[in-house]
Protein backbone atom coordinates (compact mmCIF):
# COMPACT_ATOMS: atom_id res chain seq x y z
CA UNK A 1 0.00 0.00 0.00
CA UNK A 2 2.77 2.35 0.88
CA UNK A 3 4.13 2.15 -2.62
CA UNK A 4 0.95 3.65 -3.89
CA UNK A 5 2.34 7.05 -4.97
CA UNK A 6 4.93 5.34 -7.10
CA UNK A 7 2.49 3.08 -8.83
CA UNK A 8 -0.35 5.07 -10.21
CA UNK A 9 -0.81 4.24 -13.88
CA UNK A 10 -3.96 6.30 -14.07
CA UNK A 11 -1.88 9.44 -13.81
CA UNK A 12 -0.60 9.13 -17.29
CA UNK A 13 -3.72 7.67 -18.77
CA UNK A 14 -6.03 10.48 -17.88
CA UNK A 15 -4.15 12.71 -20.23
CA UNK A 16 -4.88 10.51 -23.16
CA UNK A 17 -8.56 11.15 -23.17
CA UNK A 18 -8.51 14.37 -25.00
CA UNK A 19 -10.94 16.58 -26.84
CA UNK A 20 -14.45 16.55 -25.54
CA UNK A 21 -17.34 16.85 -27.87
CA UNK A 22 -18.33 20.26 -26.69
CA UNK A 23 -15.73 21.62 -29.01
CA UNK A 24 -15.92 21.37 -32.71
CA UNK A 25 -13.62 18.45 -33.48
CA UNK A 26 -12.82 19.78 -36.90
CA UNK A 27 -11.68 23.02 -35.43
CA UNK A 28 -13.64 26.21 -35.75
CA UNK A 29 -11.12 27.62 -38.15
CA UNK A 30 -10.92 24.56 -40.36
CA UNK A 31 -11.19 25.55 -43.97
CA UNK A 32 -14.65 24.62 -45.19
CA UNK A 33 -13.44 24.35 -48.77
CA UNK A 34 -11.08 21.50 -48.07
CA UNK A 35 -12.76 18.16 -48.43
CA UNK A 36 -13.67 16.39 -45.26
CA UNK A 37 -11.93 13.11 -44.53
CA UNK A 38 -13.14 10.12 -46.45
CA UNK A 39 -14.11 8.28 -43.34
CA UNK A 40 -15.67 9.22 -40.09
CA UNK A 41 -13.25 8.14 -37.50
CA UNK A 42 -12.53 8.91 -33.96
CA UNK A 43 -9.62 10.98 -35.10
CA UNK A 44 -10.34 14.22 -36.89
CA UNK A 45 -8.58 15.89 -39.76
CA UNK A 46 -6.45 17.81 -37.34
CA UNK A 47 -5.19 14.54 -36.01
CA UNK A 48 -6.48 15.06 -32.53
CA UNK A 49 -8.56 12.36 -31.03
CA UNK A 50 -12.24 12.83 -30.47
CA UNK A 51 -13.58 11.50 -27.25
CA UNK A 52 -15.72 8.54 -28.14
CA UNK A 53 -16.33 7.90 -24.49
CA UNK A 54 -13.87 6.54 -21.99
CA UNK A 55 -11.23 4.29 -23.42
CA UNK A 56 -11.14 0.71 -22.41
CA UNK A 57 -8.12 -0.95 -20.94
CA UNK A 58 -7.54 -2.79 -24.16
CA UNK A 59 -7.31 0.39 -26.15
CA UNK A 60 -4.97 1.92 -23.68
CA UNK A 61 -2.67 -1.02 -24.07
CA UNK A 62 -2.82 -0.53 -27.79
CA UNK A 63 -1.93 3.09 -27.48
CA UNK A 64 0.97 2.39 -25.23
CA UNK A 65 2.37 -0.10 -27.64
CA UNK A 66 2.22 2.52 -30.32
CA UNK A 67 4.49 4.66 -28.22
CA UNK A 68 3.82 8.09 -26.74
CA UNK A 69 5.36 10.02 -29.59
CA UNK A 70 2.88 8.55 -32.05
CA UNK A 71 0.03 10.43 -30.44
CA UNK A 72 0.91 13.62 -32.23
CA UNK A 73 1.25 12.01 -35.62
CA UNK A 74 -1.43 11.90 -38.27
CA UNK A 75 -3.55 8.84 -38.21
CA UNK A 76 -2.44 7.85 -41.69
CA UNK A 77 0.98 6.75 -40.60
CA UNK A 78 -0.34 5.65 -37.26
CA UNK A 79 -0.65 2.04 -38.17
CA UNK A 80 2.68 1.90 -39.89
CA UNK A 81 4.39 3.58 -36.99
CA UNK A 82 2.76 1.18 -34.62
CA UNK A 83 4.19 -1.79 -36.36
CA UNK A 84 7.57 -0.20 -36.65
CA UNK A 85 7.59 0.72 -33.02
CA UNK A 86 6.52 -2.68 -31.92
CA UNK A 87 9.41 -4.31 -33.67
CA UNK A 88 11.90 -1.84 -32.35
CA UNK A 89 10.71 -2.22 -28.84
CA UNK A 90 10.84 -5.94 -28.94
CA UNK A 91 14.41 -5.85 -30.11
CA UNK A 92 15.46 -3.38 -27.49
CA UNK A 93 13.73 -4.85 -24.53
CA UNK A 94 14.44 -8.46 -25.30
CA UNK A 95 17.91 -8.15 -23.95
CA UNK A 96 17.01 -6.86 -20.51
CA UNK A 97 14.25 -9.39 -20.25
CA UNK A 98 16.66 -12.18 -20.91
CA UNK A 99 18.94 -10.90 -18.25
CA UNK A 100 16.01 -10.68 -15.93
CA UNK A 101 14.90 -14.13 -16.83
CA UNK A 102 16.61 -15.85 -13.95
CA UNK A 103 13.71 -14.95 -11.71
CA UNK A 104 10.87 -15.62 -14.07
CA UNK A 105 10.76 -18.03 -16.93
CA UNK A 106 7.65 -16.50 -18.45
CA UNK A 107 8.75 -12.93 -18.96
CA UNK A 108 7.14 -11.53 -22.07
CA UNK A 109 7.73 -8.72 -24.53
CA UNK A 110 4.34 -7.26 -23.69
CA UNK A 111 5.73 -6.28 -20.34
CA UNK A 112 7.60 -3.57 -22.20
CA UNK A 113 4.38 -1.75 -22.84
CA UNK A 114 3.54 -1.82 -19.20
CA UNK A 115 6.91 -0.61 -18.17
CA UNK A 116 6.44 2.44 -20.30
CA UNK A 117 3.32 3.24 -18.44
CA UNK A 118 5.11 3.34 -15.16
CA UNK A 119 7.63 5.84 -16.36
CA UNK A 120 6.93 9.24 -14.95
CA UNK A 121 10.27 10.70 -15.84
CA UNK A 122 10.31 13.04 -18.79
CA UNK A 123 10.88 11.93 -22.35
CA UNK A 124 14.44 13.08 -22.54
CA UNK A 125 15.51 11.00 -19.69
CA UNK A 126 13.68 8.02 -21.06
CA UNK A 127 15.43 8.17 -24.37
CA UNK A 128 18.76 8.35 -22.70
CA UNK A 129 17.85 5.45 -20.56
CA UNK A 130 16.56 3.24 -23.30
CA UNK A 131 19.69 3.69 -25.36
CA UNK A 132 21.85 2.74 -22.45
CA UNK A 133 19.50 0.18 -21.18
CA UNK A 134 20.86 -2.95 -22.76
CA UNK A 135 24.28 -2.39 -21.31
CA UNK A 136 23.27 -1.22 -17.90
CA UNK A 137 20.30 -3.35 -17.16
CA UNK A 138 22.06 -6.04 -15.23
CA UNK A 139 23.44 -3.39 -13.00
CA UNK A 140 20.00 -1.92 -12.61
CA UNK A 141 18.55 -5.24 -11.67
CA UNK A 142 21.12 -5.73 -8.99
CA UNK A 143 20.46 -2.28 -7.72
CA UNK A 144 16.79 -2.96 -7.66
CA UNK A 145 17.37 -6.08 -5.68
CA UNK A 146 19.34 -4.13 -3.14
CA UNK A 147 16.67 -1.51 -2.96
CA UNK A 148 13.94 -4.00 -2.42
CA UNK A 149 15.95 -5.49 0.37
CA UNK A 150 16.26 -2.08 1.92
CA UNK A 151 12.57 -1.55 1.53
CA UNK A 152 11.76 -4.84 3.12
CA UNK A 153 13.95 -3.96 6.00
CA UNK A 154 12.19 -0.66 6.30
CA UNK A 155 8.87 -2.32 6.33
CA UNK A 156 9.88 -4.70 9.00
CA UNK A 157 10.67 -1.76 11.14
CA UNK A 158 7.07 -0.87 10.69
CA UNK A 159 7.93 2.55 9.31
CA UNK A 160 5.36 3.39 6.71
CA UNK A 161 6.60 6.94 6.67
CA UNK A 162 10.11 5.74 6.11
CA UNK A 163 8.87 3.83 3.16
CA UNK A 164 7.18 6.87 1.74
CA UNK A 165 10.30 8.91 2.06
CA UNK A 166 12.27 6.21 0.42
CA UNK A 167 9.86 6.13 -2.47
CA UNK A 168 9.96 9.85 -2.79
CA UNK A 169 13.69 9.83 -2.97
CA UNK A 170 13.74 7.30 -5.71
CA UNK A 171 11.12 9.23 -7.57
CA UNK A 172 12.79 12.59 -7.37
CA UNK A 173 16.37 11.49 -7.73
CA UNK A 174 17.69 11.54 -11.26
CA UNK A 175 19.12 8.08 -11.01
CA UNK A 176 17.90 6.43 -14.17
CA UNK A 177 18.59 2.91 -13.05
CA UNK A 178 16.14 2.87 -10.24
CA UNK A 179 13.36 3.89 -12.58
CA UNK A 180 14.32 1.27 -15.09
CA UNK A 181 14.32 -1.39 -12.45
CA UNK A 182 10.92 -0.33 -11.28
CA UNK A 183 9.52 -0.43 -14.77
CA UNK A 184 10.60 -3.92 -15.64
CA UNK A 185 9.33 -5.24 -12.39
CA UNK A 186 5.83 -5.81 -13.69
CA UNK A 187 6.71 -8.89 -15.69
CA UNK A 188 5.02 -12.01 -14.58
CA UNK A 189 6.68 -13.57 -11.60
CA UNK A 190 8.18 -10.24 -10.73
CA UNK A 191 5.18 -8.17 -9.65
CA UNK A 192 5.78 -5.35 -7.20
CA UNK A 193 3.60 -6.88 -4.54
CA UNK A 194 5.81 -9.94 -4.29
CA UNK A 195 8.53 -7.91 -2.65
CA UNK A 196 6.33 -6.54 0.07
CA UNK A 197 3.49 -7.97 2.08
CA UNK A 198 0.98 -5.41 0.87
CA UNK A 199 -2.13 -6.30 -1.07
CA UNK A 200 -2.14 -5.86 -4.80
CA UNK A 201 -4.30 -3.07 -6.17
CA UNK A 202 -7.00 -3.48 -8.75
CA UNK A 203 -4.99 -1.53 -11.31
CA UNK A 204 -2.01 -3.79 -10.90
CA UNK A 205 -4.06 -6.88 -11.33
CA UNK A 206 -5.68 -5.40 -14.40
CA UNK A 207 -2.30 -4.72 -15.89
CA UNK A 208 -1.18 -8.19 -15.08
CA UNK A 209 -4.24 -9.63 -16.72
CA UNK A 210 -3.75 -7.68 -19.91
CA UNK A 211 -0.05 -8.38 -20.00
CA UNK A 212 -0.73 -12.07 -19.81
CA UNK A 213 -3.62 -11.90 -22.21
CA UNK A 214 -1.52 -10.20 -24.84
CA UNK A 215 1.39 -12.47 -24.14
CA UNK A 216 -0.63 -15.59 -24.81
CA UNK A 217 -2.38 -14.21 -27.88
CA UNK A 218 -0.32 -11.51 -29.53
CA UNK A 219 -2.76 -11.42 -32.43
CA UNK A 220 -5.06 -9.27 -30.34
CA UNK A 221 -2.83 -6.25 -30.61
CA UNK A 222 -2.18 -6.47 -34.32
CA UNK A 223 -5.63 -7.38 -35.55
CA UNK A 224 -7.26 -4.39 -33.90
CA UNK A 225 -6.78 -2.27 -37.01
CA UNK A 226 -10.39 -2.93 -37.91
CA UNK A 227 -12.04 0.43 -37.62
CA UNK A 228 -15.60 1.51 -37.77
CA UNK A 229 -15.91 3.57 -40.89
CA UNK A 230 -18.80 5.28 -42.54
CA UNK A 231 -19.02 7.01 -45.86
CA UNK A 232 -18.89 10.79 -45.57
CA UNK A 233 -22.22 12.55 -46.01
CA UNK A 234 -22.82 13.83 -49.52
CA UNK A 235 -24.38 17.23 -49.44
CA UNK A 236 -25.78 19.38 -52.19
CA UNK A 237 -27.51 22.71 -52.08
CA UNK A 238 -31.01 22.95 -53.37
CA UNK A 239 -31.77 26.52 -54.18
CA UNK A 240 -30.65 28.95 -51.55
CA UNK A 241 -32.15 27.69 -48.34
CA UNK A 242 -32.22 23.95 -48.50
CA UNK A 243 -29.54 21.31 -48.25
CA UNK A 244 -29.83 17.86 -49.72
CA UNK A 245 -28.28 15.00 -47.83
CA UNK A 246 -27.99 12.38 -50.55
CA UNK A 247 -26.67 9.25 -48.87
CA UNK A 248 -28.72 9.14 -45.68
CA UNK A 249 -30.17 5.74 -46.38
CA UNK A 250 -26.74 4.41 -47.19
CA UNK A 251 -25.30 5.68 -43.93
CA UNK A 252 -28.29 4.43 -41.96
CA UNK A 253 -27.85 1.00 -43.48
CA UNK A 254 -24.19 1.05 -42.48
CA UNK A 255 -25.10 1.94 -38.92
CA UNK A 256 -28.00 -0.53 -38.80
CA UNK A 257 -30.39 2.17 -37.74
CA UNK A 258 -33.78 3.22 -38.97
CA UNK A 259 -33.51 6.31 -41.16
CA UNK A 260 -36.43 7.84 -39.27
CA UNK A 261 -34.50 7.68 -36.02
CA UNK A 262 -31.38 9.19 -37.52
CA UNK A 263 -33.33 11.92 -39.25
CA UNK A 264 -35.26 12.71 -36.10
CA UNK A 265 -32.03 13.07 -34.20
CA UNK A 266 -30.48 15.27 -36.84
CA UNK A 267 -33.44 17.59 -36.96
CA UNK A 268 -33.58 17.84 -33.20
CA UNK A 269 -29.88 18.59 -32.96
CA UNK A 270 -29.75 21.10 -35.75
CA UNK A 271 -33.00 22.78 -34.85
CA UNK A 272 -34.51 22.58 -38.32
CA UNK A 273 -37.04 20.61 -40.24
CA UNK A 274 -37.05 18.85 -43.55
CA UNK A 275 -38.37 15.96 -45.51
CA UNK A 276 -37.35 12.91 -47.47
CA UNK A 277 -37.83 13.21 -51.20
CA UNK A 278 -38.85 10.54 -53.70
CA UNK A 279 -35.41 9.08 -54.24
CA UNK A 280 -34.66 8.62 -50.57
CA UNK A 281 -32.65 11.79 -50.15
CA UNK A 282 -33.10 14.03 -47.17
CA UNK A 283 -33.96 17.65 -47.77
CA UNK A 284 -32.91 19.80 -44.82
CA UNK A 285 -34.11 23.31 -44.35
CA UNK A 286 -31.17 25.63 -43.88
CA UNK A 287 -27.63 25.77 -45.14
CA UNK A 288 -25.29 23.16 -43.83
CA UNK A 289 -21.79 22.14 -44.65
CA UNK A 290 -20.47 18.66 -44.84
CA UNK A 291 -18.42 18.95 -41.70
CA UNK A 292 -21.40 20.16 -39.74
CA UNK A 293 -23.49 17.18 -40.74
CA UNK A 294 -20.55 14.95 -40.07
CA UNK A 295 -20.25 16.35 -36.59
CA UNK A 296 -23.87 15.63 -35.89
CA UNK A 297 -23.52 12.11 -37.24
CA UNK A 298 -20.48 11.54 -35.08
CA UNK A 299 -22.46 12.44 -32.03
CA UNK A 300 -25.29 10.21 -33.13
CA UNK A 301 -22.86 7.33 -33.42
CA UNK A 302 -21.45 7.97 -29.98
CA UNK A 303 -24.87 8.21 -28.44
CA UNK A 304 -26.88 5.61 -30.29
CA UNK A 305 -24.57 3.25 -32.16
CA UNK A 306 -21.45 2.39 -30.22
CA UNK A 307 -21.85 0.18 -27.22
CA UNK A 308 -20.98 2.07 -24.07
CA UNK A 309 -19.44 -0.98 -22.51
CA UNK A 310 -17.24 -2.45 -25.20
CA UNK A 311 -17.34 0.37 -27.77
CA UNK A 312 -18.34 -2.02 -30.50
CA UNK A 313 -20.57 -0.51 -33.17
CA UNK A 314 -22.27 -3.84 -33.59
CA UNK A 315 -25.47 -2.94 -31.76
CA UNK A 316 -29.20 -3.16 -32.26
CA UNK A 317 -31.74 -0.54 -31.33
CA UNK A 318 -35.17 -1.76 -30.36
CA UNK A 319 -38.19 -0.04 -28.94
CA UNK A 320 -40.04 -1.43 -25.98
CA UNK A 321 -42.79 0.41 -24.16
CA UNK A 322 -41.86 3.70 -25.73
CA UNK A 323 -38.27 3.40 -24.59
CA UNK A 324 -35.41 2.66 -26.93
CA UNK A 325 -33.00 -0.04 -25.86
CA UNK A 326 -29.62 -0.61 -27.35
CA UNK A 327 -28.32 -4.16 -27.14
CA UNK A 328 -24.79 -5.01 -28.08
CA UNK A 329 -24.19 -7.92 -30.39
CA UNK A 330 -20.61 -8.52 -29.38
CA UNK A 331 -20.68 -8.19 -25.60
CA UNK A 332 -24.36 -8.70 -24.92
CA UNK A 333 -24.85 -5.62 -22.79
CA UNK A 334 -28.16 -3.89 -22.97
CA UNK A 335 -29.06 -0.38 -21.94
CA UNK A 336 -31.65 2.23 -22.54
CA UNK A 337 -30.74 5.26 -24.58
CA UNK A 338 -31.93 8.81 -24.29
CA UNK A 339 -35.02 9.75 -26.14
CA UNK A 340 -34.62 12.38 -28.79
CA UNK A 341 -35.96 15.68 -27.63
CA UNK A 342 -36.30 18.75 -29.71
CA UNK A 343 -36.46 21.19 -26.85
CA UNK A 344 -37.27 24.82 -27.18
CA UNK A 345 -37.66 26.12 -30.69
CA UNK A 346 -37.42 29.83 -31.11
CA UNK A 347 -39.61 31.75 -33.45
CA UNK A 348 -37.67 32.20 -36.68
CA UNK A 349 -38.89 34.00 -39.73
CA UNK A 350 -42.23 35.62 -40.30
CA UNK A 351 -44.93 34.94 -37.82
CA UNK A 352 -47.54 34.90 -40.54
CA UNK A 353 -45.90 31.86 -42.11
CA UNK A 354 -45.97 30.00 -38.85
CA UNK A 355 -49.34 28.36 -38.27
CA UNK A 356 -48.99 28.11 -34.52
CA UNK A 357 -47.67 31.61 -33.99
CA UNK B 1 -32.61 -11.57 20.56
CA UNK B 2 -33.08 -10.38 17.10
CA UNK B 3 -34.71 -12.25 14.29
CA UNK B 4 -33.48 -11.00 11.02
CA UNK B 5 -36.64 -11.86 9.15
CA UNK B 6 -38.71 -9.66 11.37
CA UNK B 7 -36.67 -6.58 10.73
CA UNK B 8 -38.78 -4.07 8.94
CA UNK B 9 -37.46 -3.14 5.58
CA UNK B 10 -39.07 -0.60 3.34
CA UNK B 11 -38.40 -1.65 -0.24
CA UNK B 12 -39.49 1.72 -1.51
CA UNK B 13 -37.19 3.73 0.70
CA UNK B 14 -34.67 5.95 -0.96
CA UNK B 15 -31.40 4.15 -1.15
CA UNK B 16 -29.32 7.23 -1.67
CA UNK B 17 -27.43 6.91 -4.89
CA UNK B 18 -26.26 3.40 -5.59
CA UNK B 19 -23.63 4.52 -8.06
CA UNK B 20 -21.94 7.05 -5.87
CA UNK B 21 -21.87 10.60 -7.11
CA UNK B 22 -22.45 9.73 -10.74
CA UNK B 23 -26.21 9.96 -10.65
CA UNK B 24 -25.94 13.04 -12.80
CA UNK B 25 -25.40 11.06 -15.96
CA UNK B 26 -27.53 8.06 -15.13
CA UNK B 27 -31.05 8.33 -16.31
CA UNK B 28 -31.71 11.83 -15.10
CA UNK B 29 -32.37 13.54 -18.33
CA UNK B 30 -34.39 16.47 -17.22
CA UNK B 31 -31.82 18.46 -15.30
CA UNK B 32 -29.39 18.98 -18.10
CA UNK B 33 -28.69 22.48 -19.26
CA UNK B 34 -29.24 22.53 -22.98
CA UNK B 35 -27.54 25.00 -25.26
CA UNK B 36 -28.97 24.89 -28.75
CA UNK B 37 -28.49 26.72 -31.97
CA UNK B 38 -30.93 27.59 -34.67
CA UNK B 39 -30.34 28.94 -38.12
CA UNK B 40 -32.01 32.12 -39.21
CA UNK B 41 -31.85 33.75 -42.56
CA UNK B 42 -28.45 34.04 -44.15
CA UNK B 43 -25.50 33.52 -41.87
CA UNK B 44 -27.47 34.50 -38.81
CA UNK B 45 -28.07 32.19 -35.93
CA UNK B 46 -29.84 32.10 -32.60
CA UNK B 47 -28.61 30.46 -29.43
CA UNK B 48 -31.01 29.24 -26.80
CA UNK B 49 -30.19 28.29 -23.25
CA UNK B 50 -32.70 26.06 -21.54
CA UNK B 51 -32.98 24.17 -18.30
CA UNK B 52 -30.99 26.33 -15.91
CA UNK B 53 -31.57 25.52 -12.25
CA UNK B 54 -34.15 27.62 -10.50
CA UNK B 55 -31.73 29.32 -8.17
CA UNK B 56 -30.23 31.42 -10.92
CA UNK B 57 -31.78 34.73 -11.78
CA UNK B 58 -32.23 34.49 -15.51
CA UNK B 59 -32.75 38.18 -15.90
CA UNK B 60 -29.43 39.03 -14.34
CA UNK B 61 -27.74 36.24 -16.22
CA UNK B 62 -29.10 37.56 -19.47
CA UNK B 63 -27.75 40.97 -18.68
CA UNK B 64 -24.33 39.50 -17.98
CA UNK B 65 -24.44 37.49 -21.20
CA UNK B 66 -25.37 40.48 -23.25
CA UNK B 67 -22.57 42.51 -21.83
CA UNK B 68 -20.00 39.75 -21.98
CA UNK B 69 -20.72 38.46 -25.45
CA UNK B 70 -21.67 41.82 -26.93
CA UNK B 71 -24.91 40.56 -28.39
CA UNK B 72 -28.58 41.11 -27.86
CA UNK B 73 -30.95 38.65 -26.34
CA UNK B 74 -34.27 38.13 -24.66
CA UNK B 75 -35.98 36.02 -22.10
CA UNK B 76 -38.69 33.86 -23.64
CA UNK B 77 -41.46 32.15 -21.72
CA UNK B 78 -42.21 28.72 -23.05
CA UNK B 79 -45.03 26.49 -21.88
CA UNK B 80 -42.97 23.32 -21.83
CA UNK B 81 -39.47 24.42 -21.05
CA UNK B 82 -40.14 27.41 -18.83
CA UNK B 83 -37.99 30.45 -19.24
CA UNK B 84 -35.43 30.30 -21.98
CA UNK B 85 -32.60 32.71 -22.65
CA UNK B 86 -32.30 33.50 -26.31
CA UNK B 87 -29.23 35.21 -27.71
CA UNK B 88 -28.31 36.46 -31.13
CA UNK B 89 -25.51 34.69 -32.91
CA UNK B 90 -23.66 31.51 -32.15
CA UNK B 91 -22.77 31.90 -28.47
CA UNK B 92 -22.74 28.23 -27.58
CA UNK B 93 -19.10 27.87 -26.66
CA UNK B 94 -19.03 31.19 -24.91
CA UNK B 95 -22.07 30.30 -22.84
CA UNK B 96 -20.69 26.95 -21.82
CA UNK B 97 -17.33 28.36 -20.81
CA UNK B 98 -19.08 31.15 -18.93
CA UNK B 99 -21.26 28.69 -17.04
CA UNK B 100 -18.35 26.43 -16.25
CA UNK B 101 -16.37 29.37 -14.94
CA UNK B 102 -19.27 30.27 -12.70
CA UNK B 103 -19.07 26.85 -11.16
CA UNK B 104 -21.71 24.82 -12.96
CA UNK B 105 -20.38 21.30 -13.51
CA UNK B 106 -19.51 20.67 -17.09
CA UNK B 107 -21.23 17.32 -17.34
CA UNK B 108 -24.60 18.90 -16.76
CA UNK B 109 -24.22 21.16 -19.78
CA UNK B 110 -25.18 19.76 -23.14
CA UNK B 111 -24.23 21.68 -26.22
CA UNK B 112 -26.32 20.77 -29.22
CA UNK B 113 -26.12 21.74 -32.81
CA UNK B 114 -23.79 21.22 -35.71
Amino acid sequence: MSEEPLFDPSLKKRKKKTVAFSEDPLGADADPTTPAPAEIDNVTTNGDAVDMGPTTMHEQMLKQNAGPEDGEKKEDDDLKAMFGDLKKKKKKKEIPLDLEGDGSGTSTPVGAAVSEDLDFSDLKKKKKKSSKKAALDLEAFEKELNESKVKDADEEEGGDENQLQDVDETELGDDPFSRGGEGVSLDSGNEPWLKSDRDYTYEELLHRFYAQLHASNPALLTSAGKRYTIAPPQLAREGNKKTIFANVSDICKRMHRQPEHVIQYMFAEMGTTGSVDGSGRLVIKGRFQQKQIEHVLRRYIVEYVTCKTCKSPDTLLSKENRIFFMSCESCGSRRSVNTIKTGFQAQVGKRSKNKTG
Amino acid sequence: MSVQNLNTFDPFADEGDPLGSSTQDVGSQSNYIHIRIQQRNGRKTLTTLQGLPKEYDLKKLLKAFKKEFACNGTLVDDEESGQVIQLQGDQRLKISTFLVQEGIPKNTIKVHGF
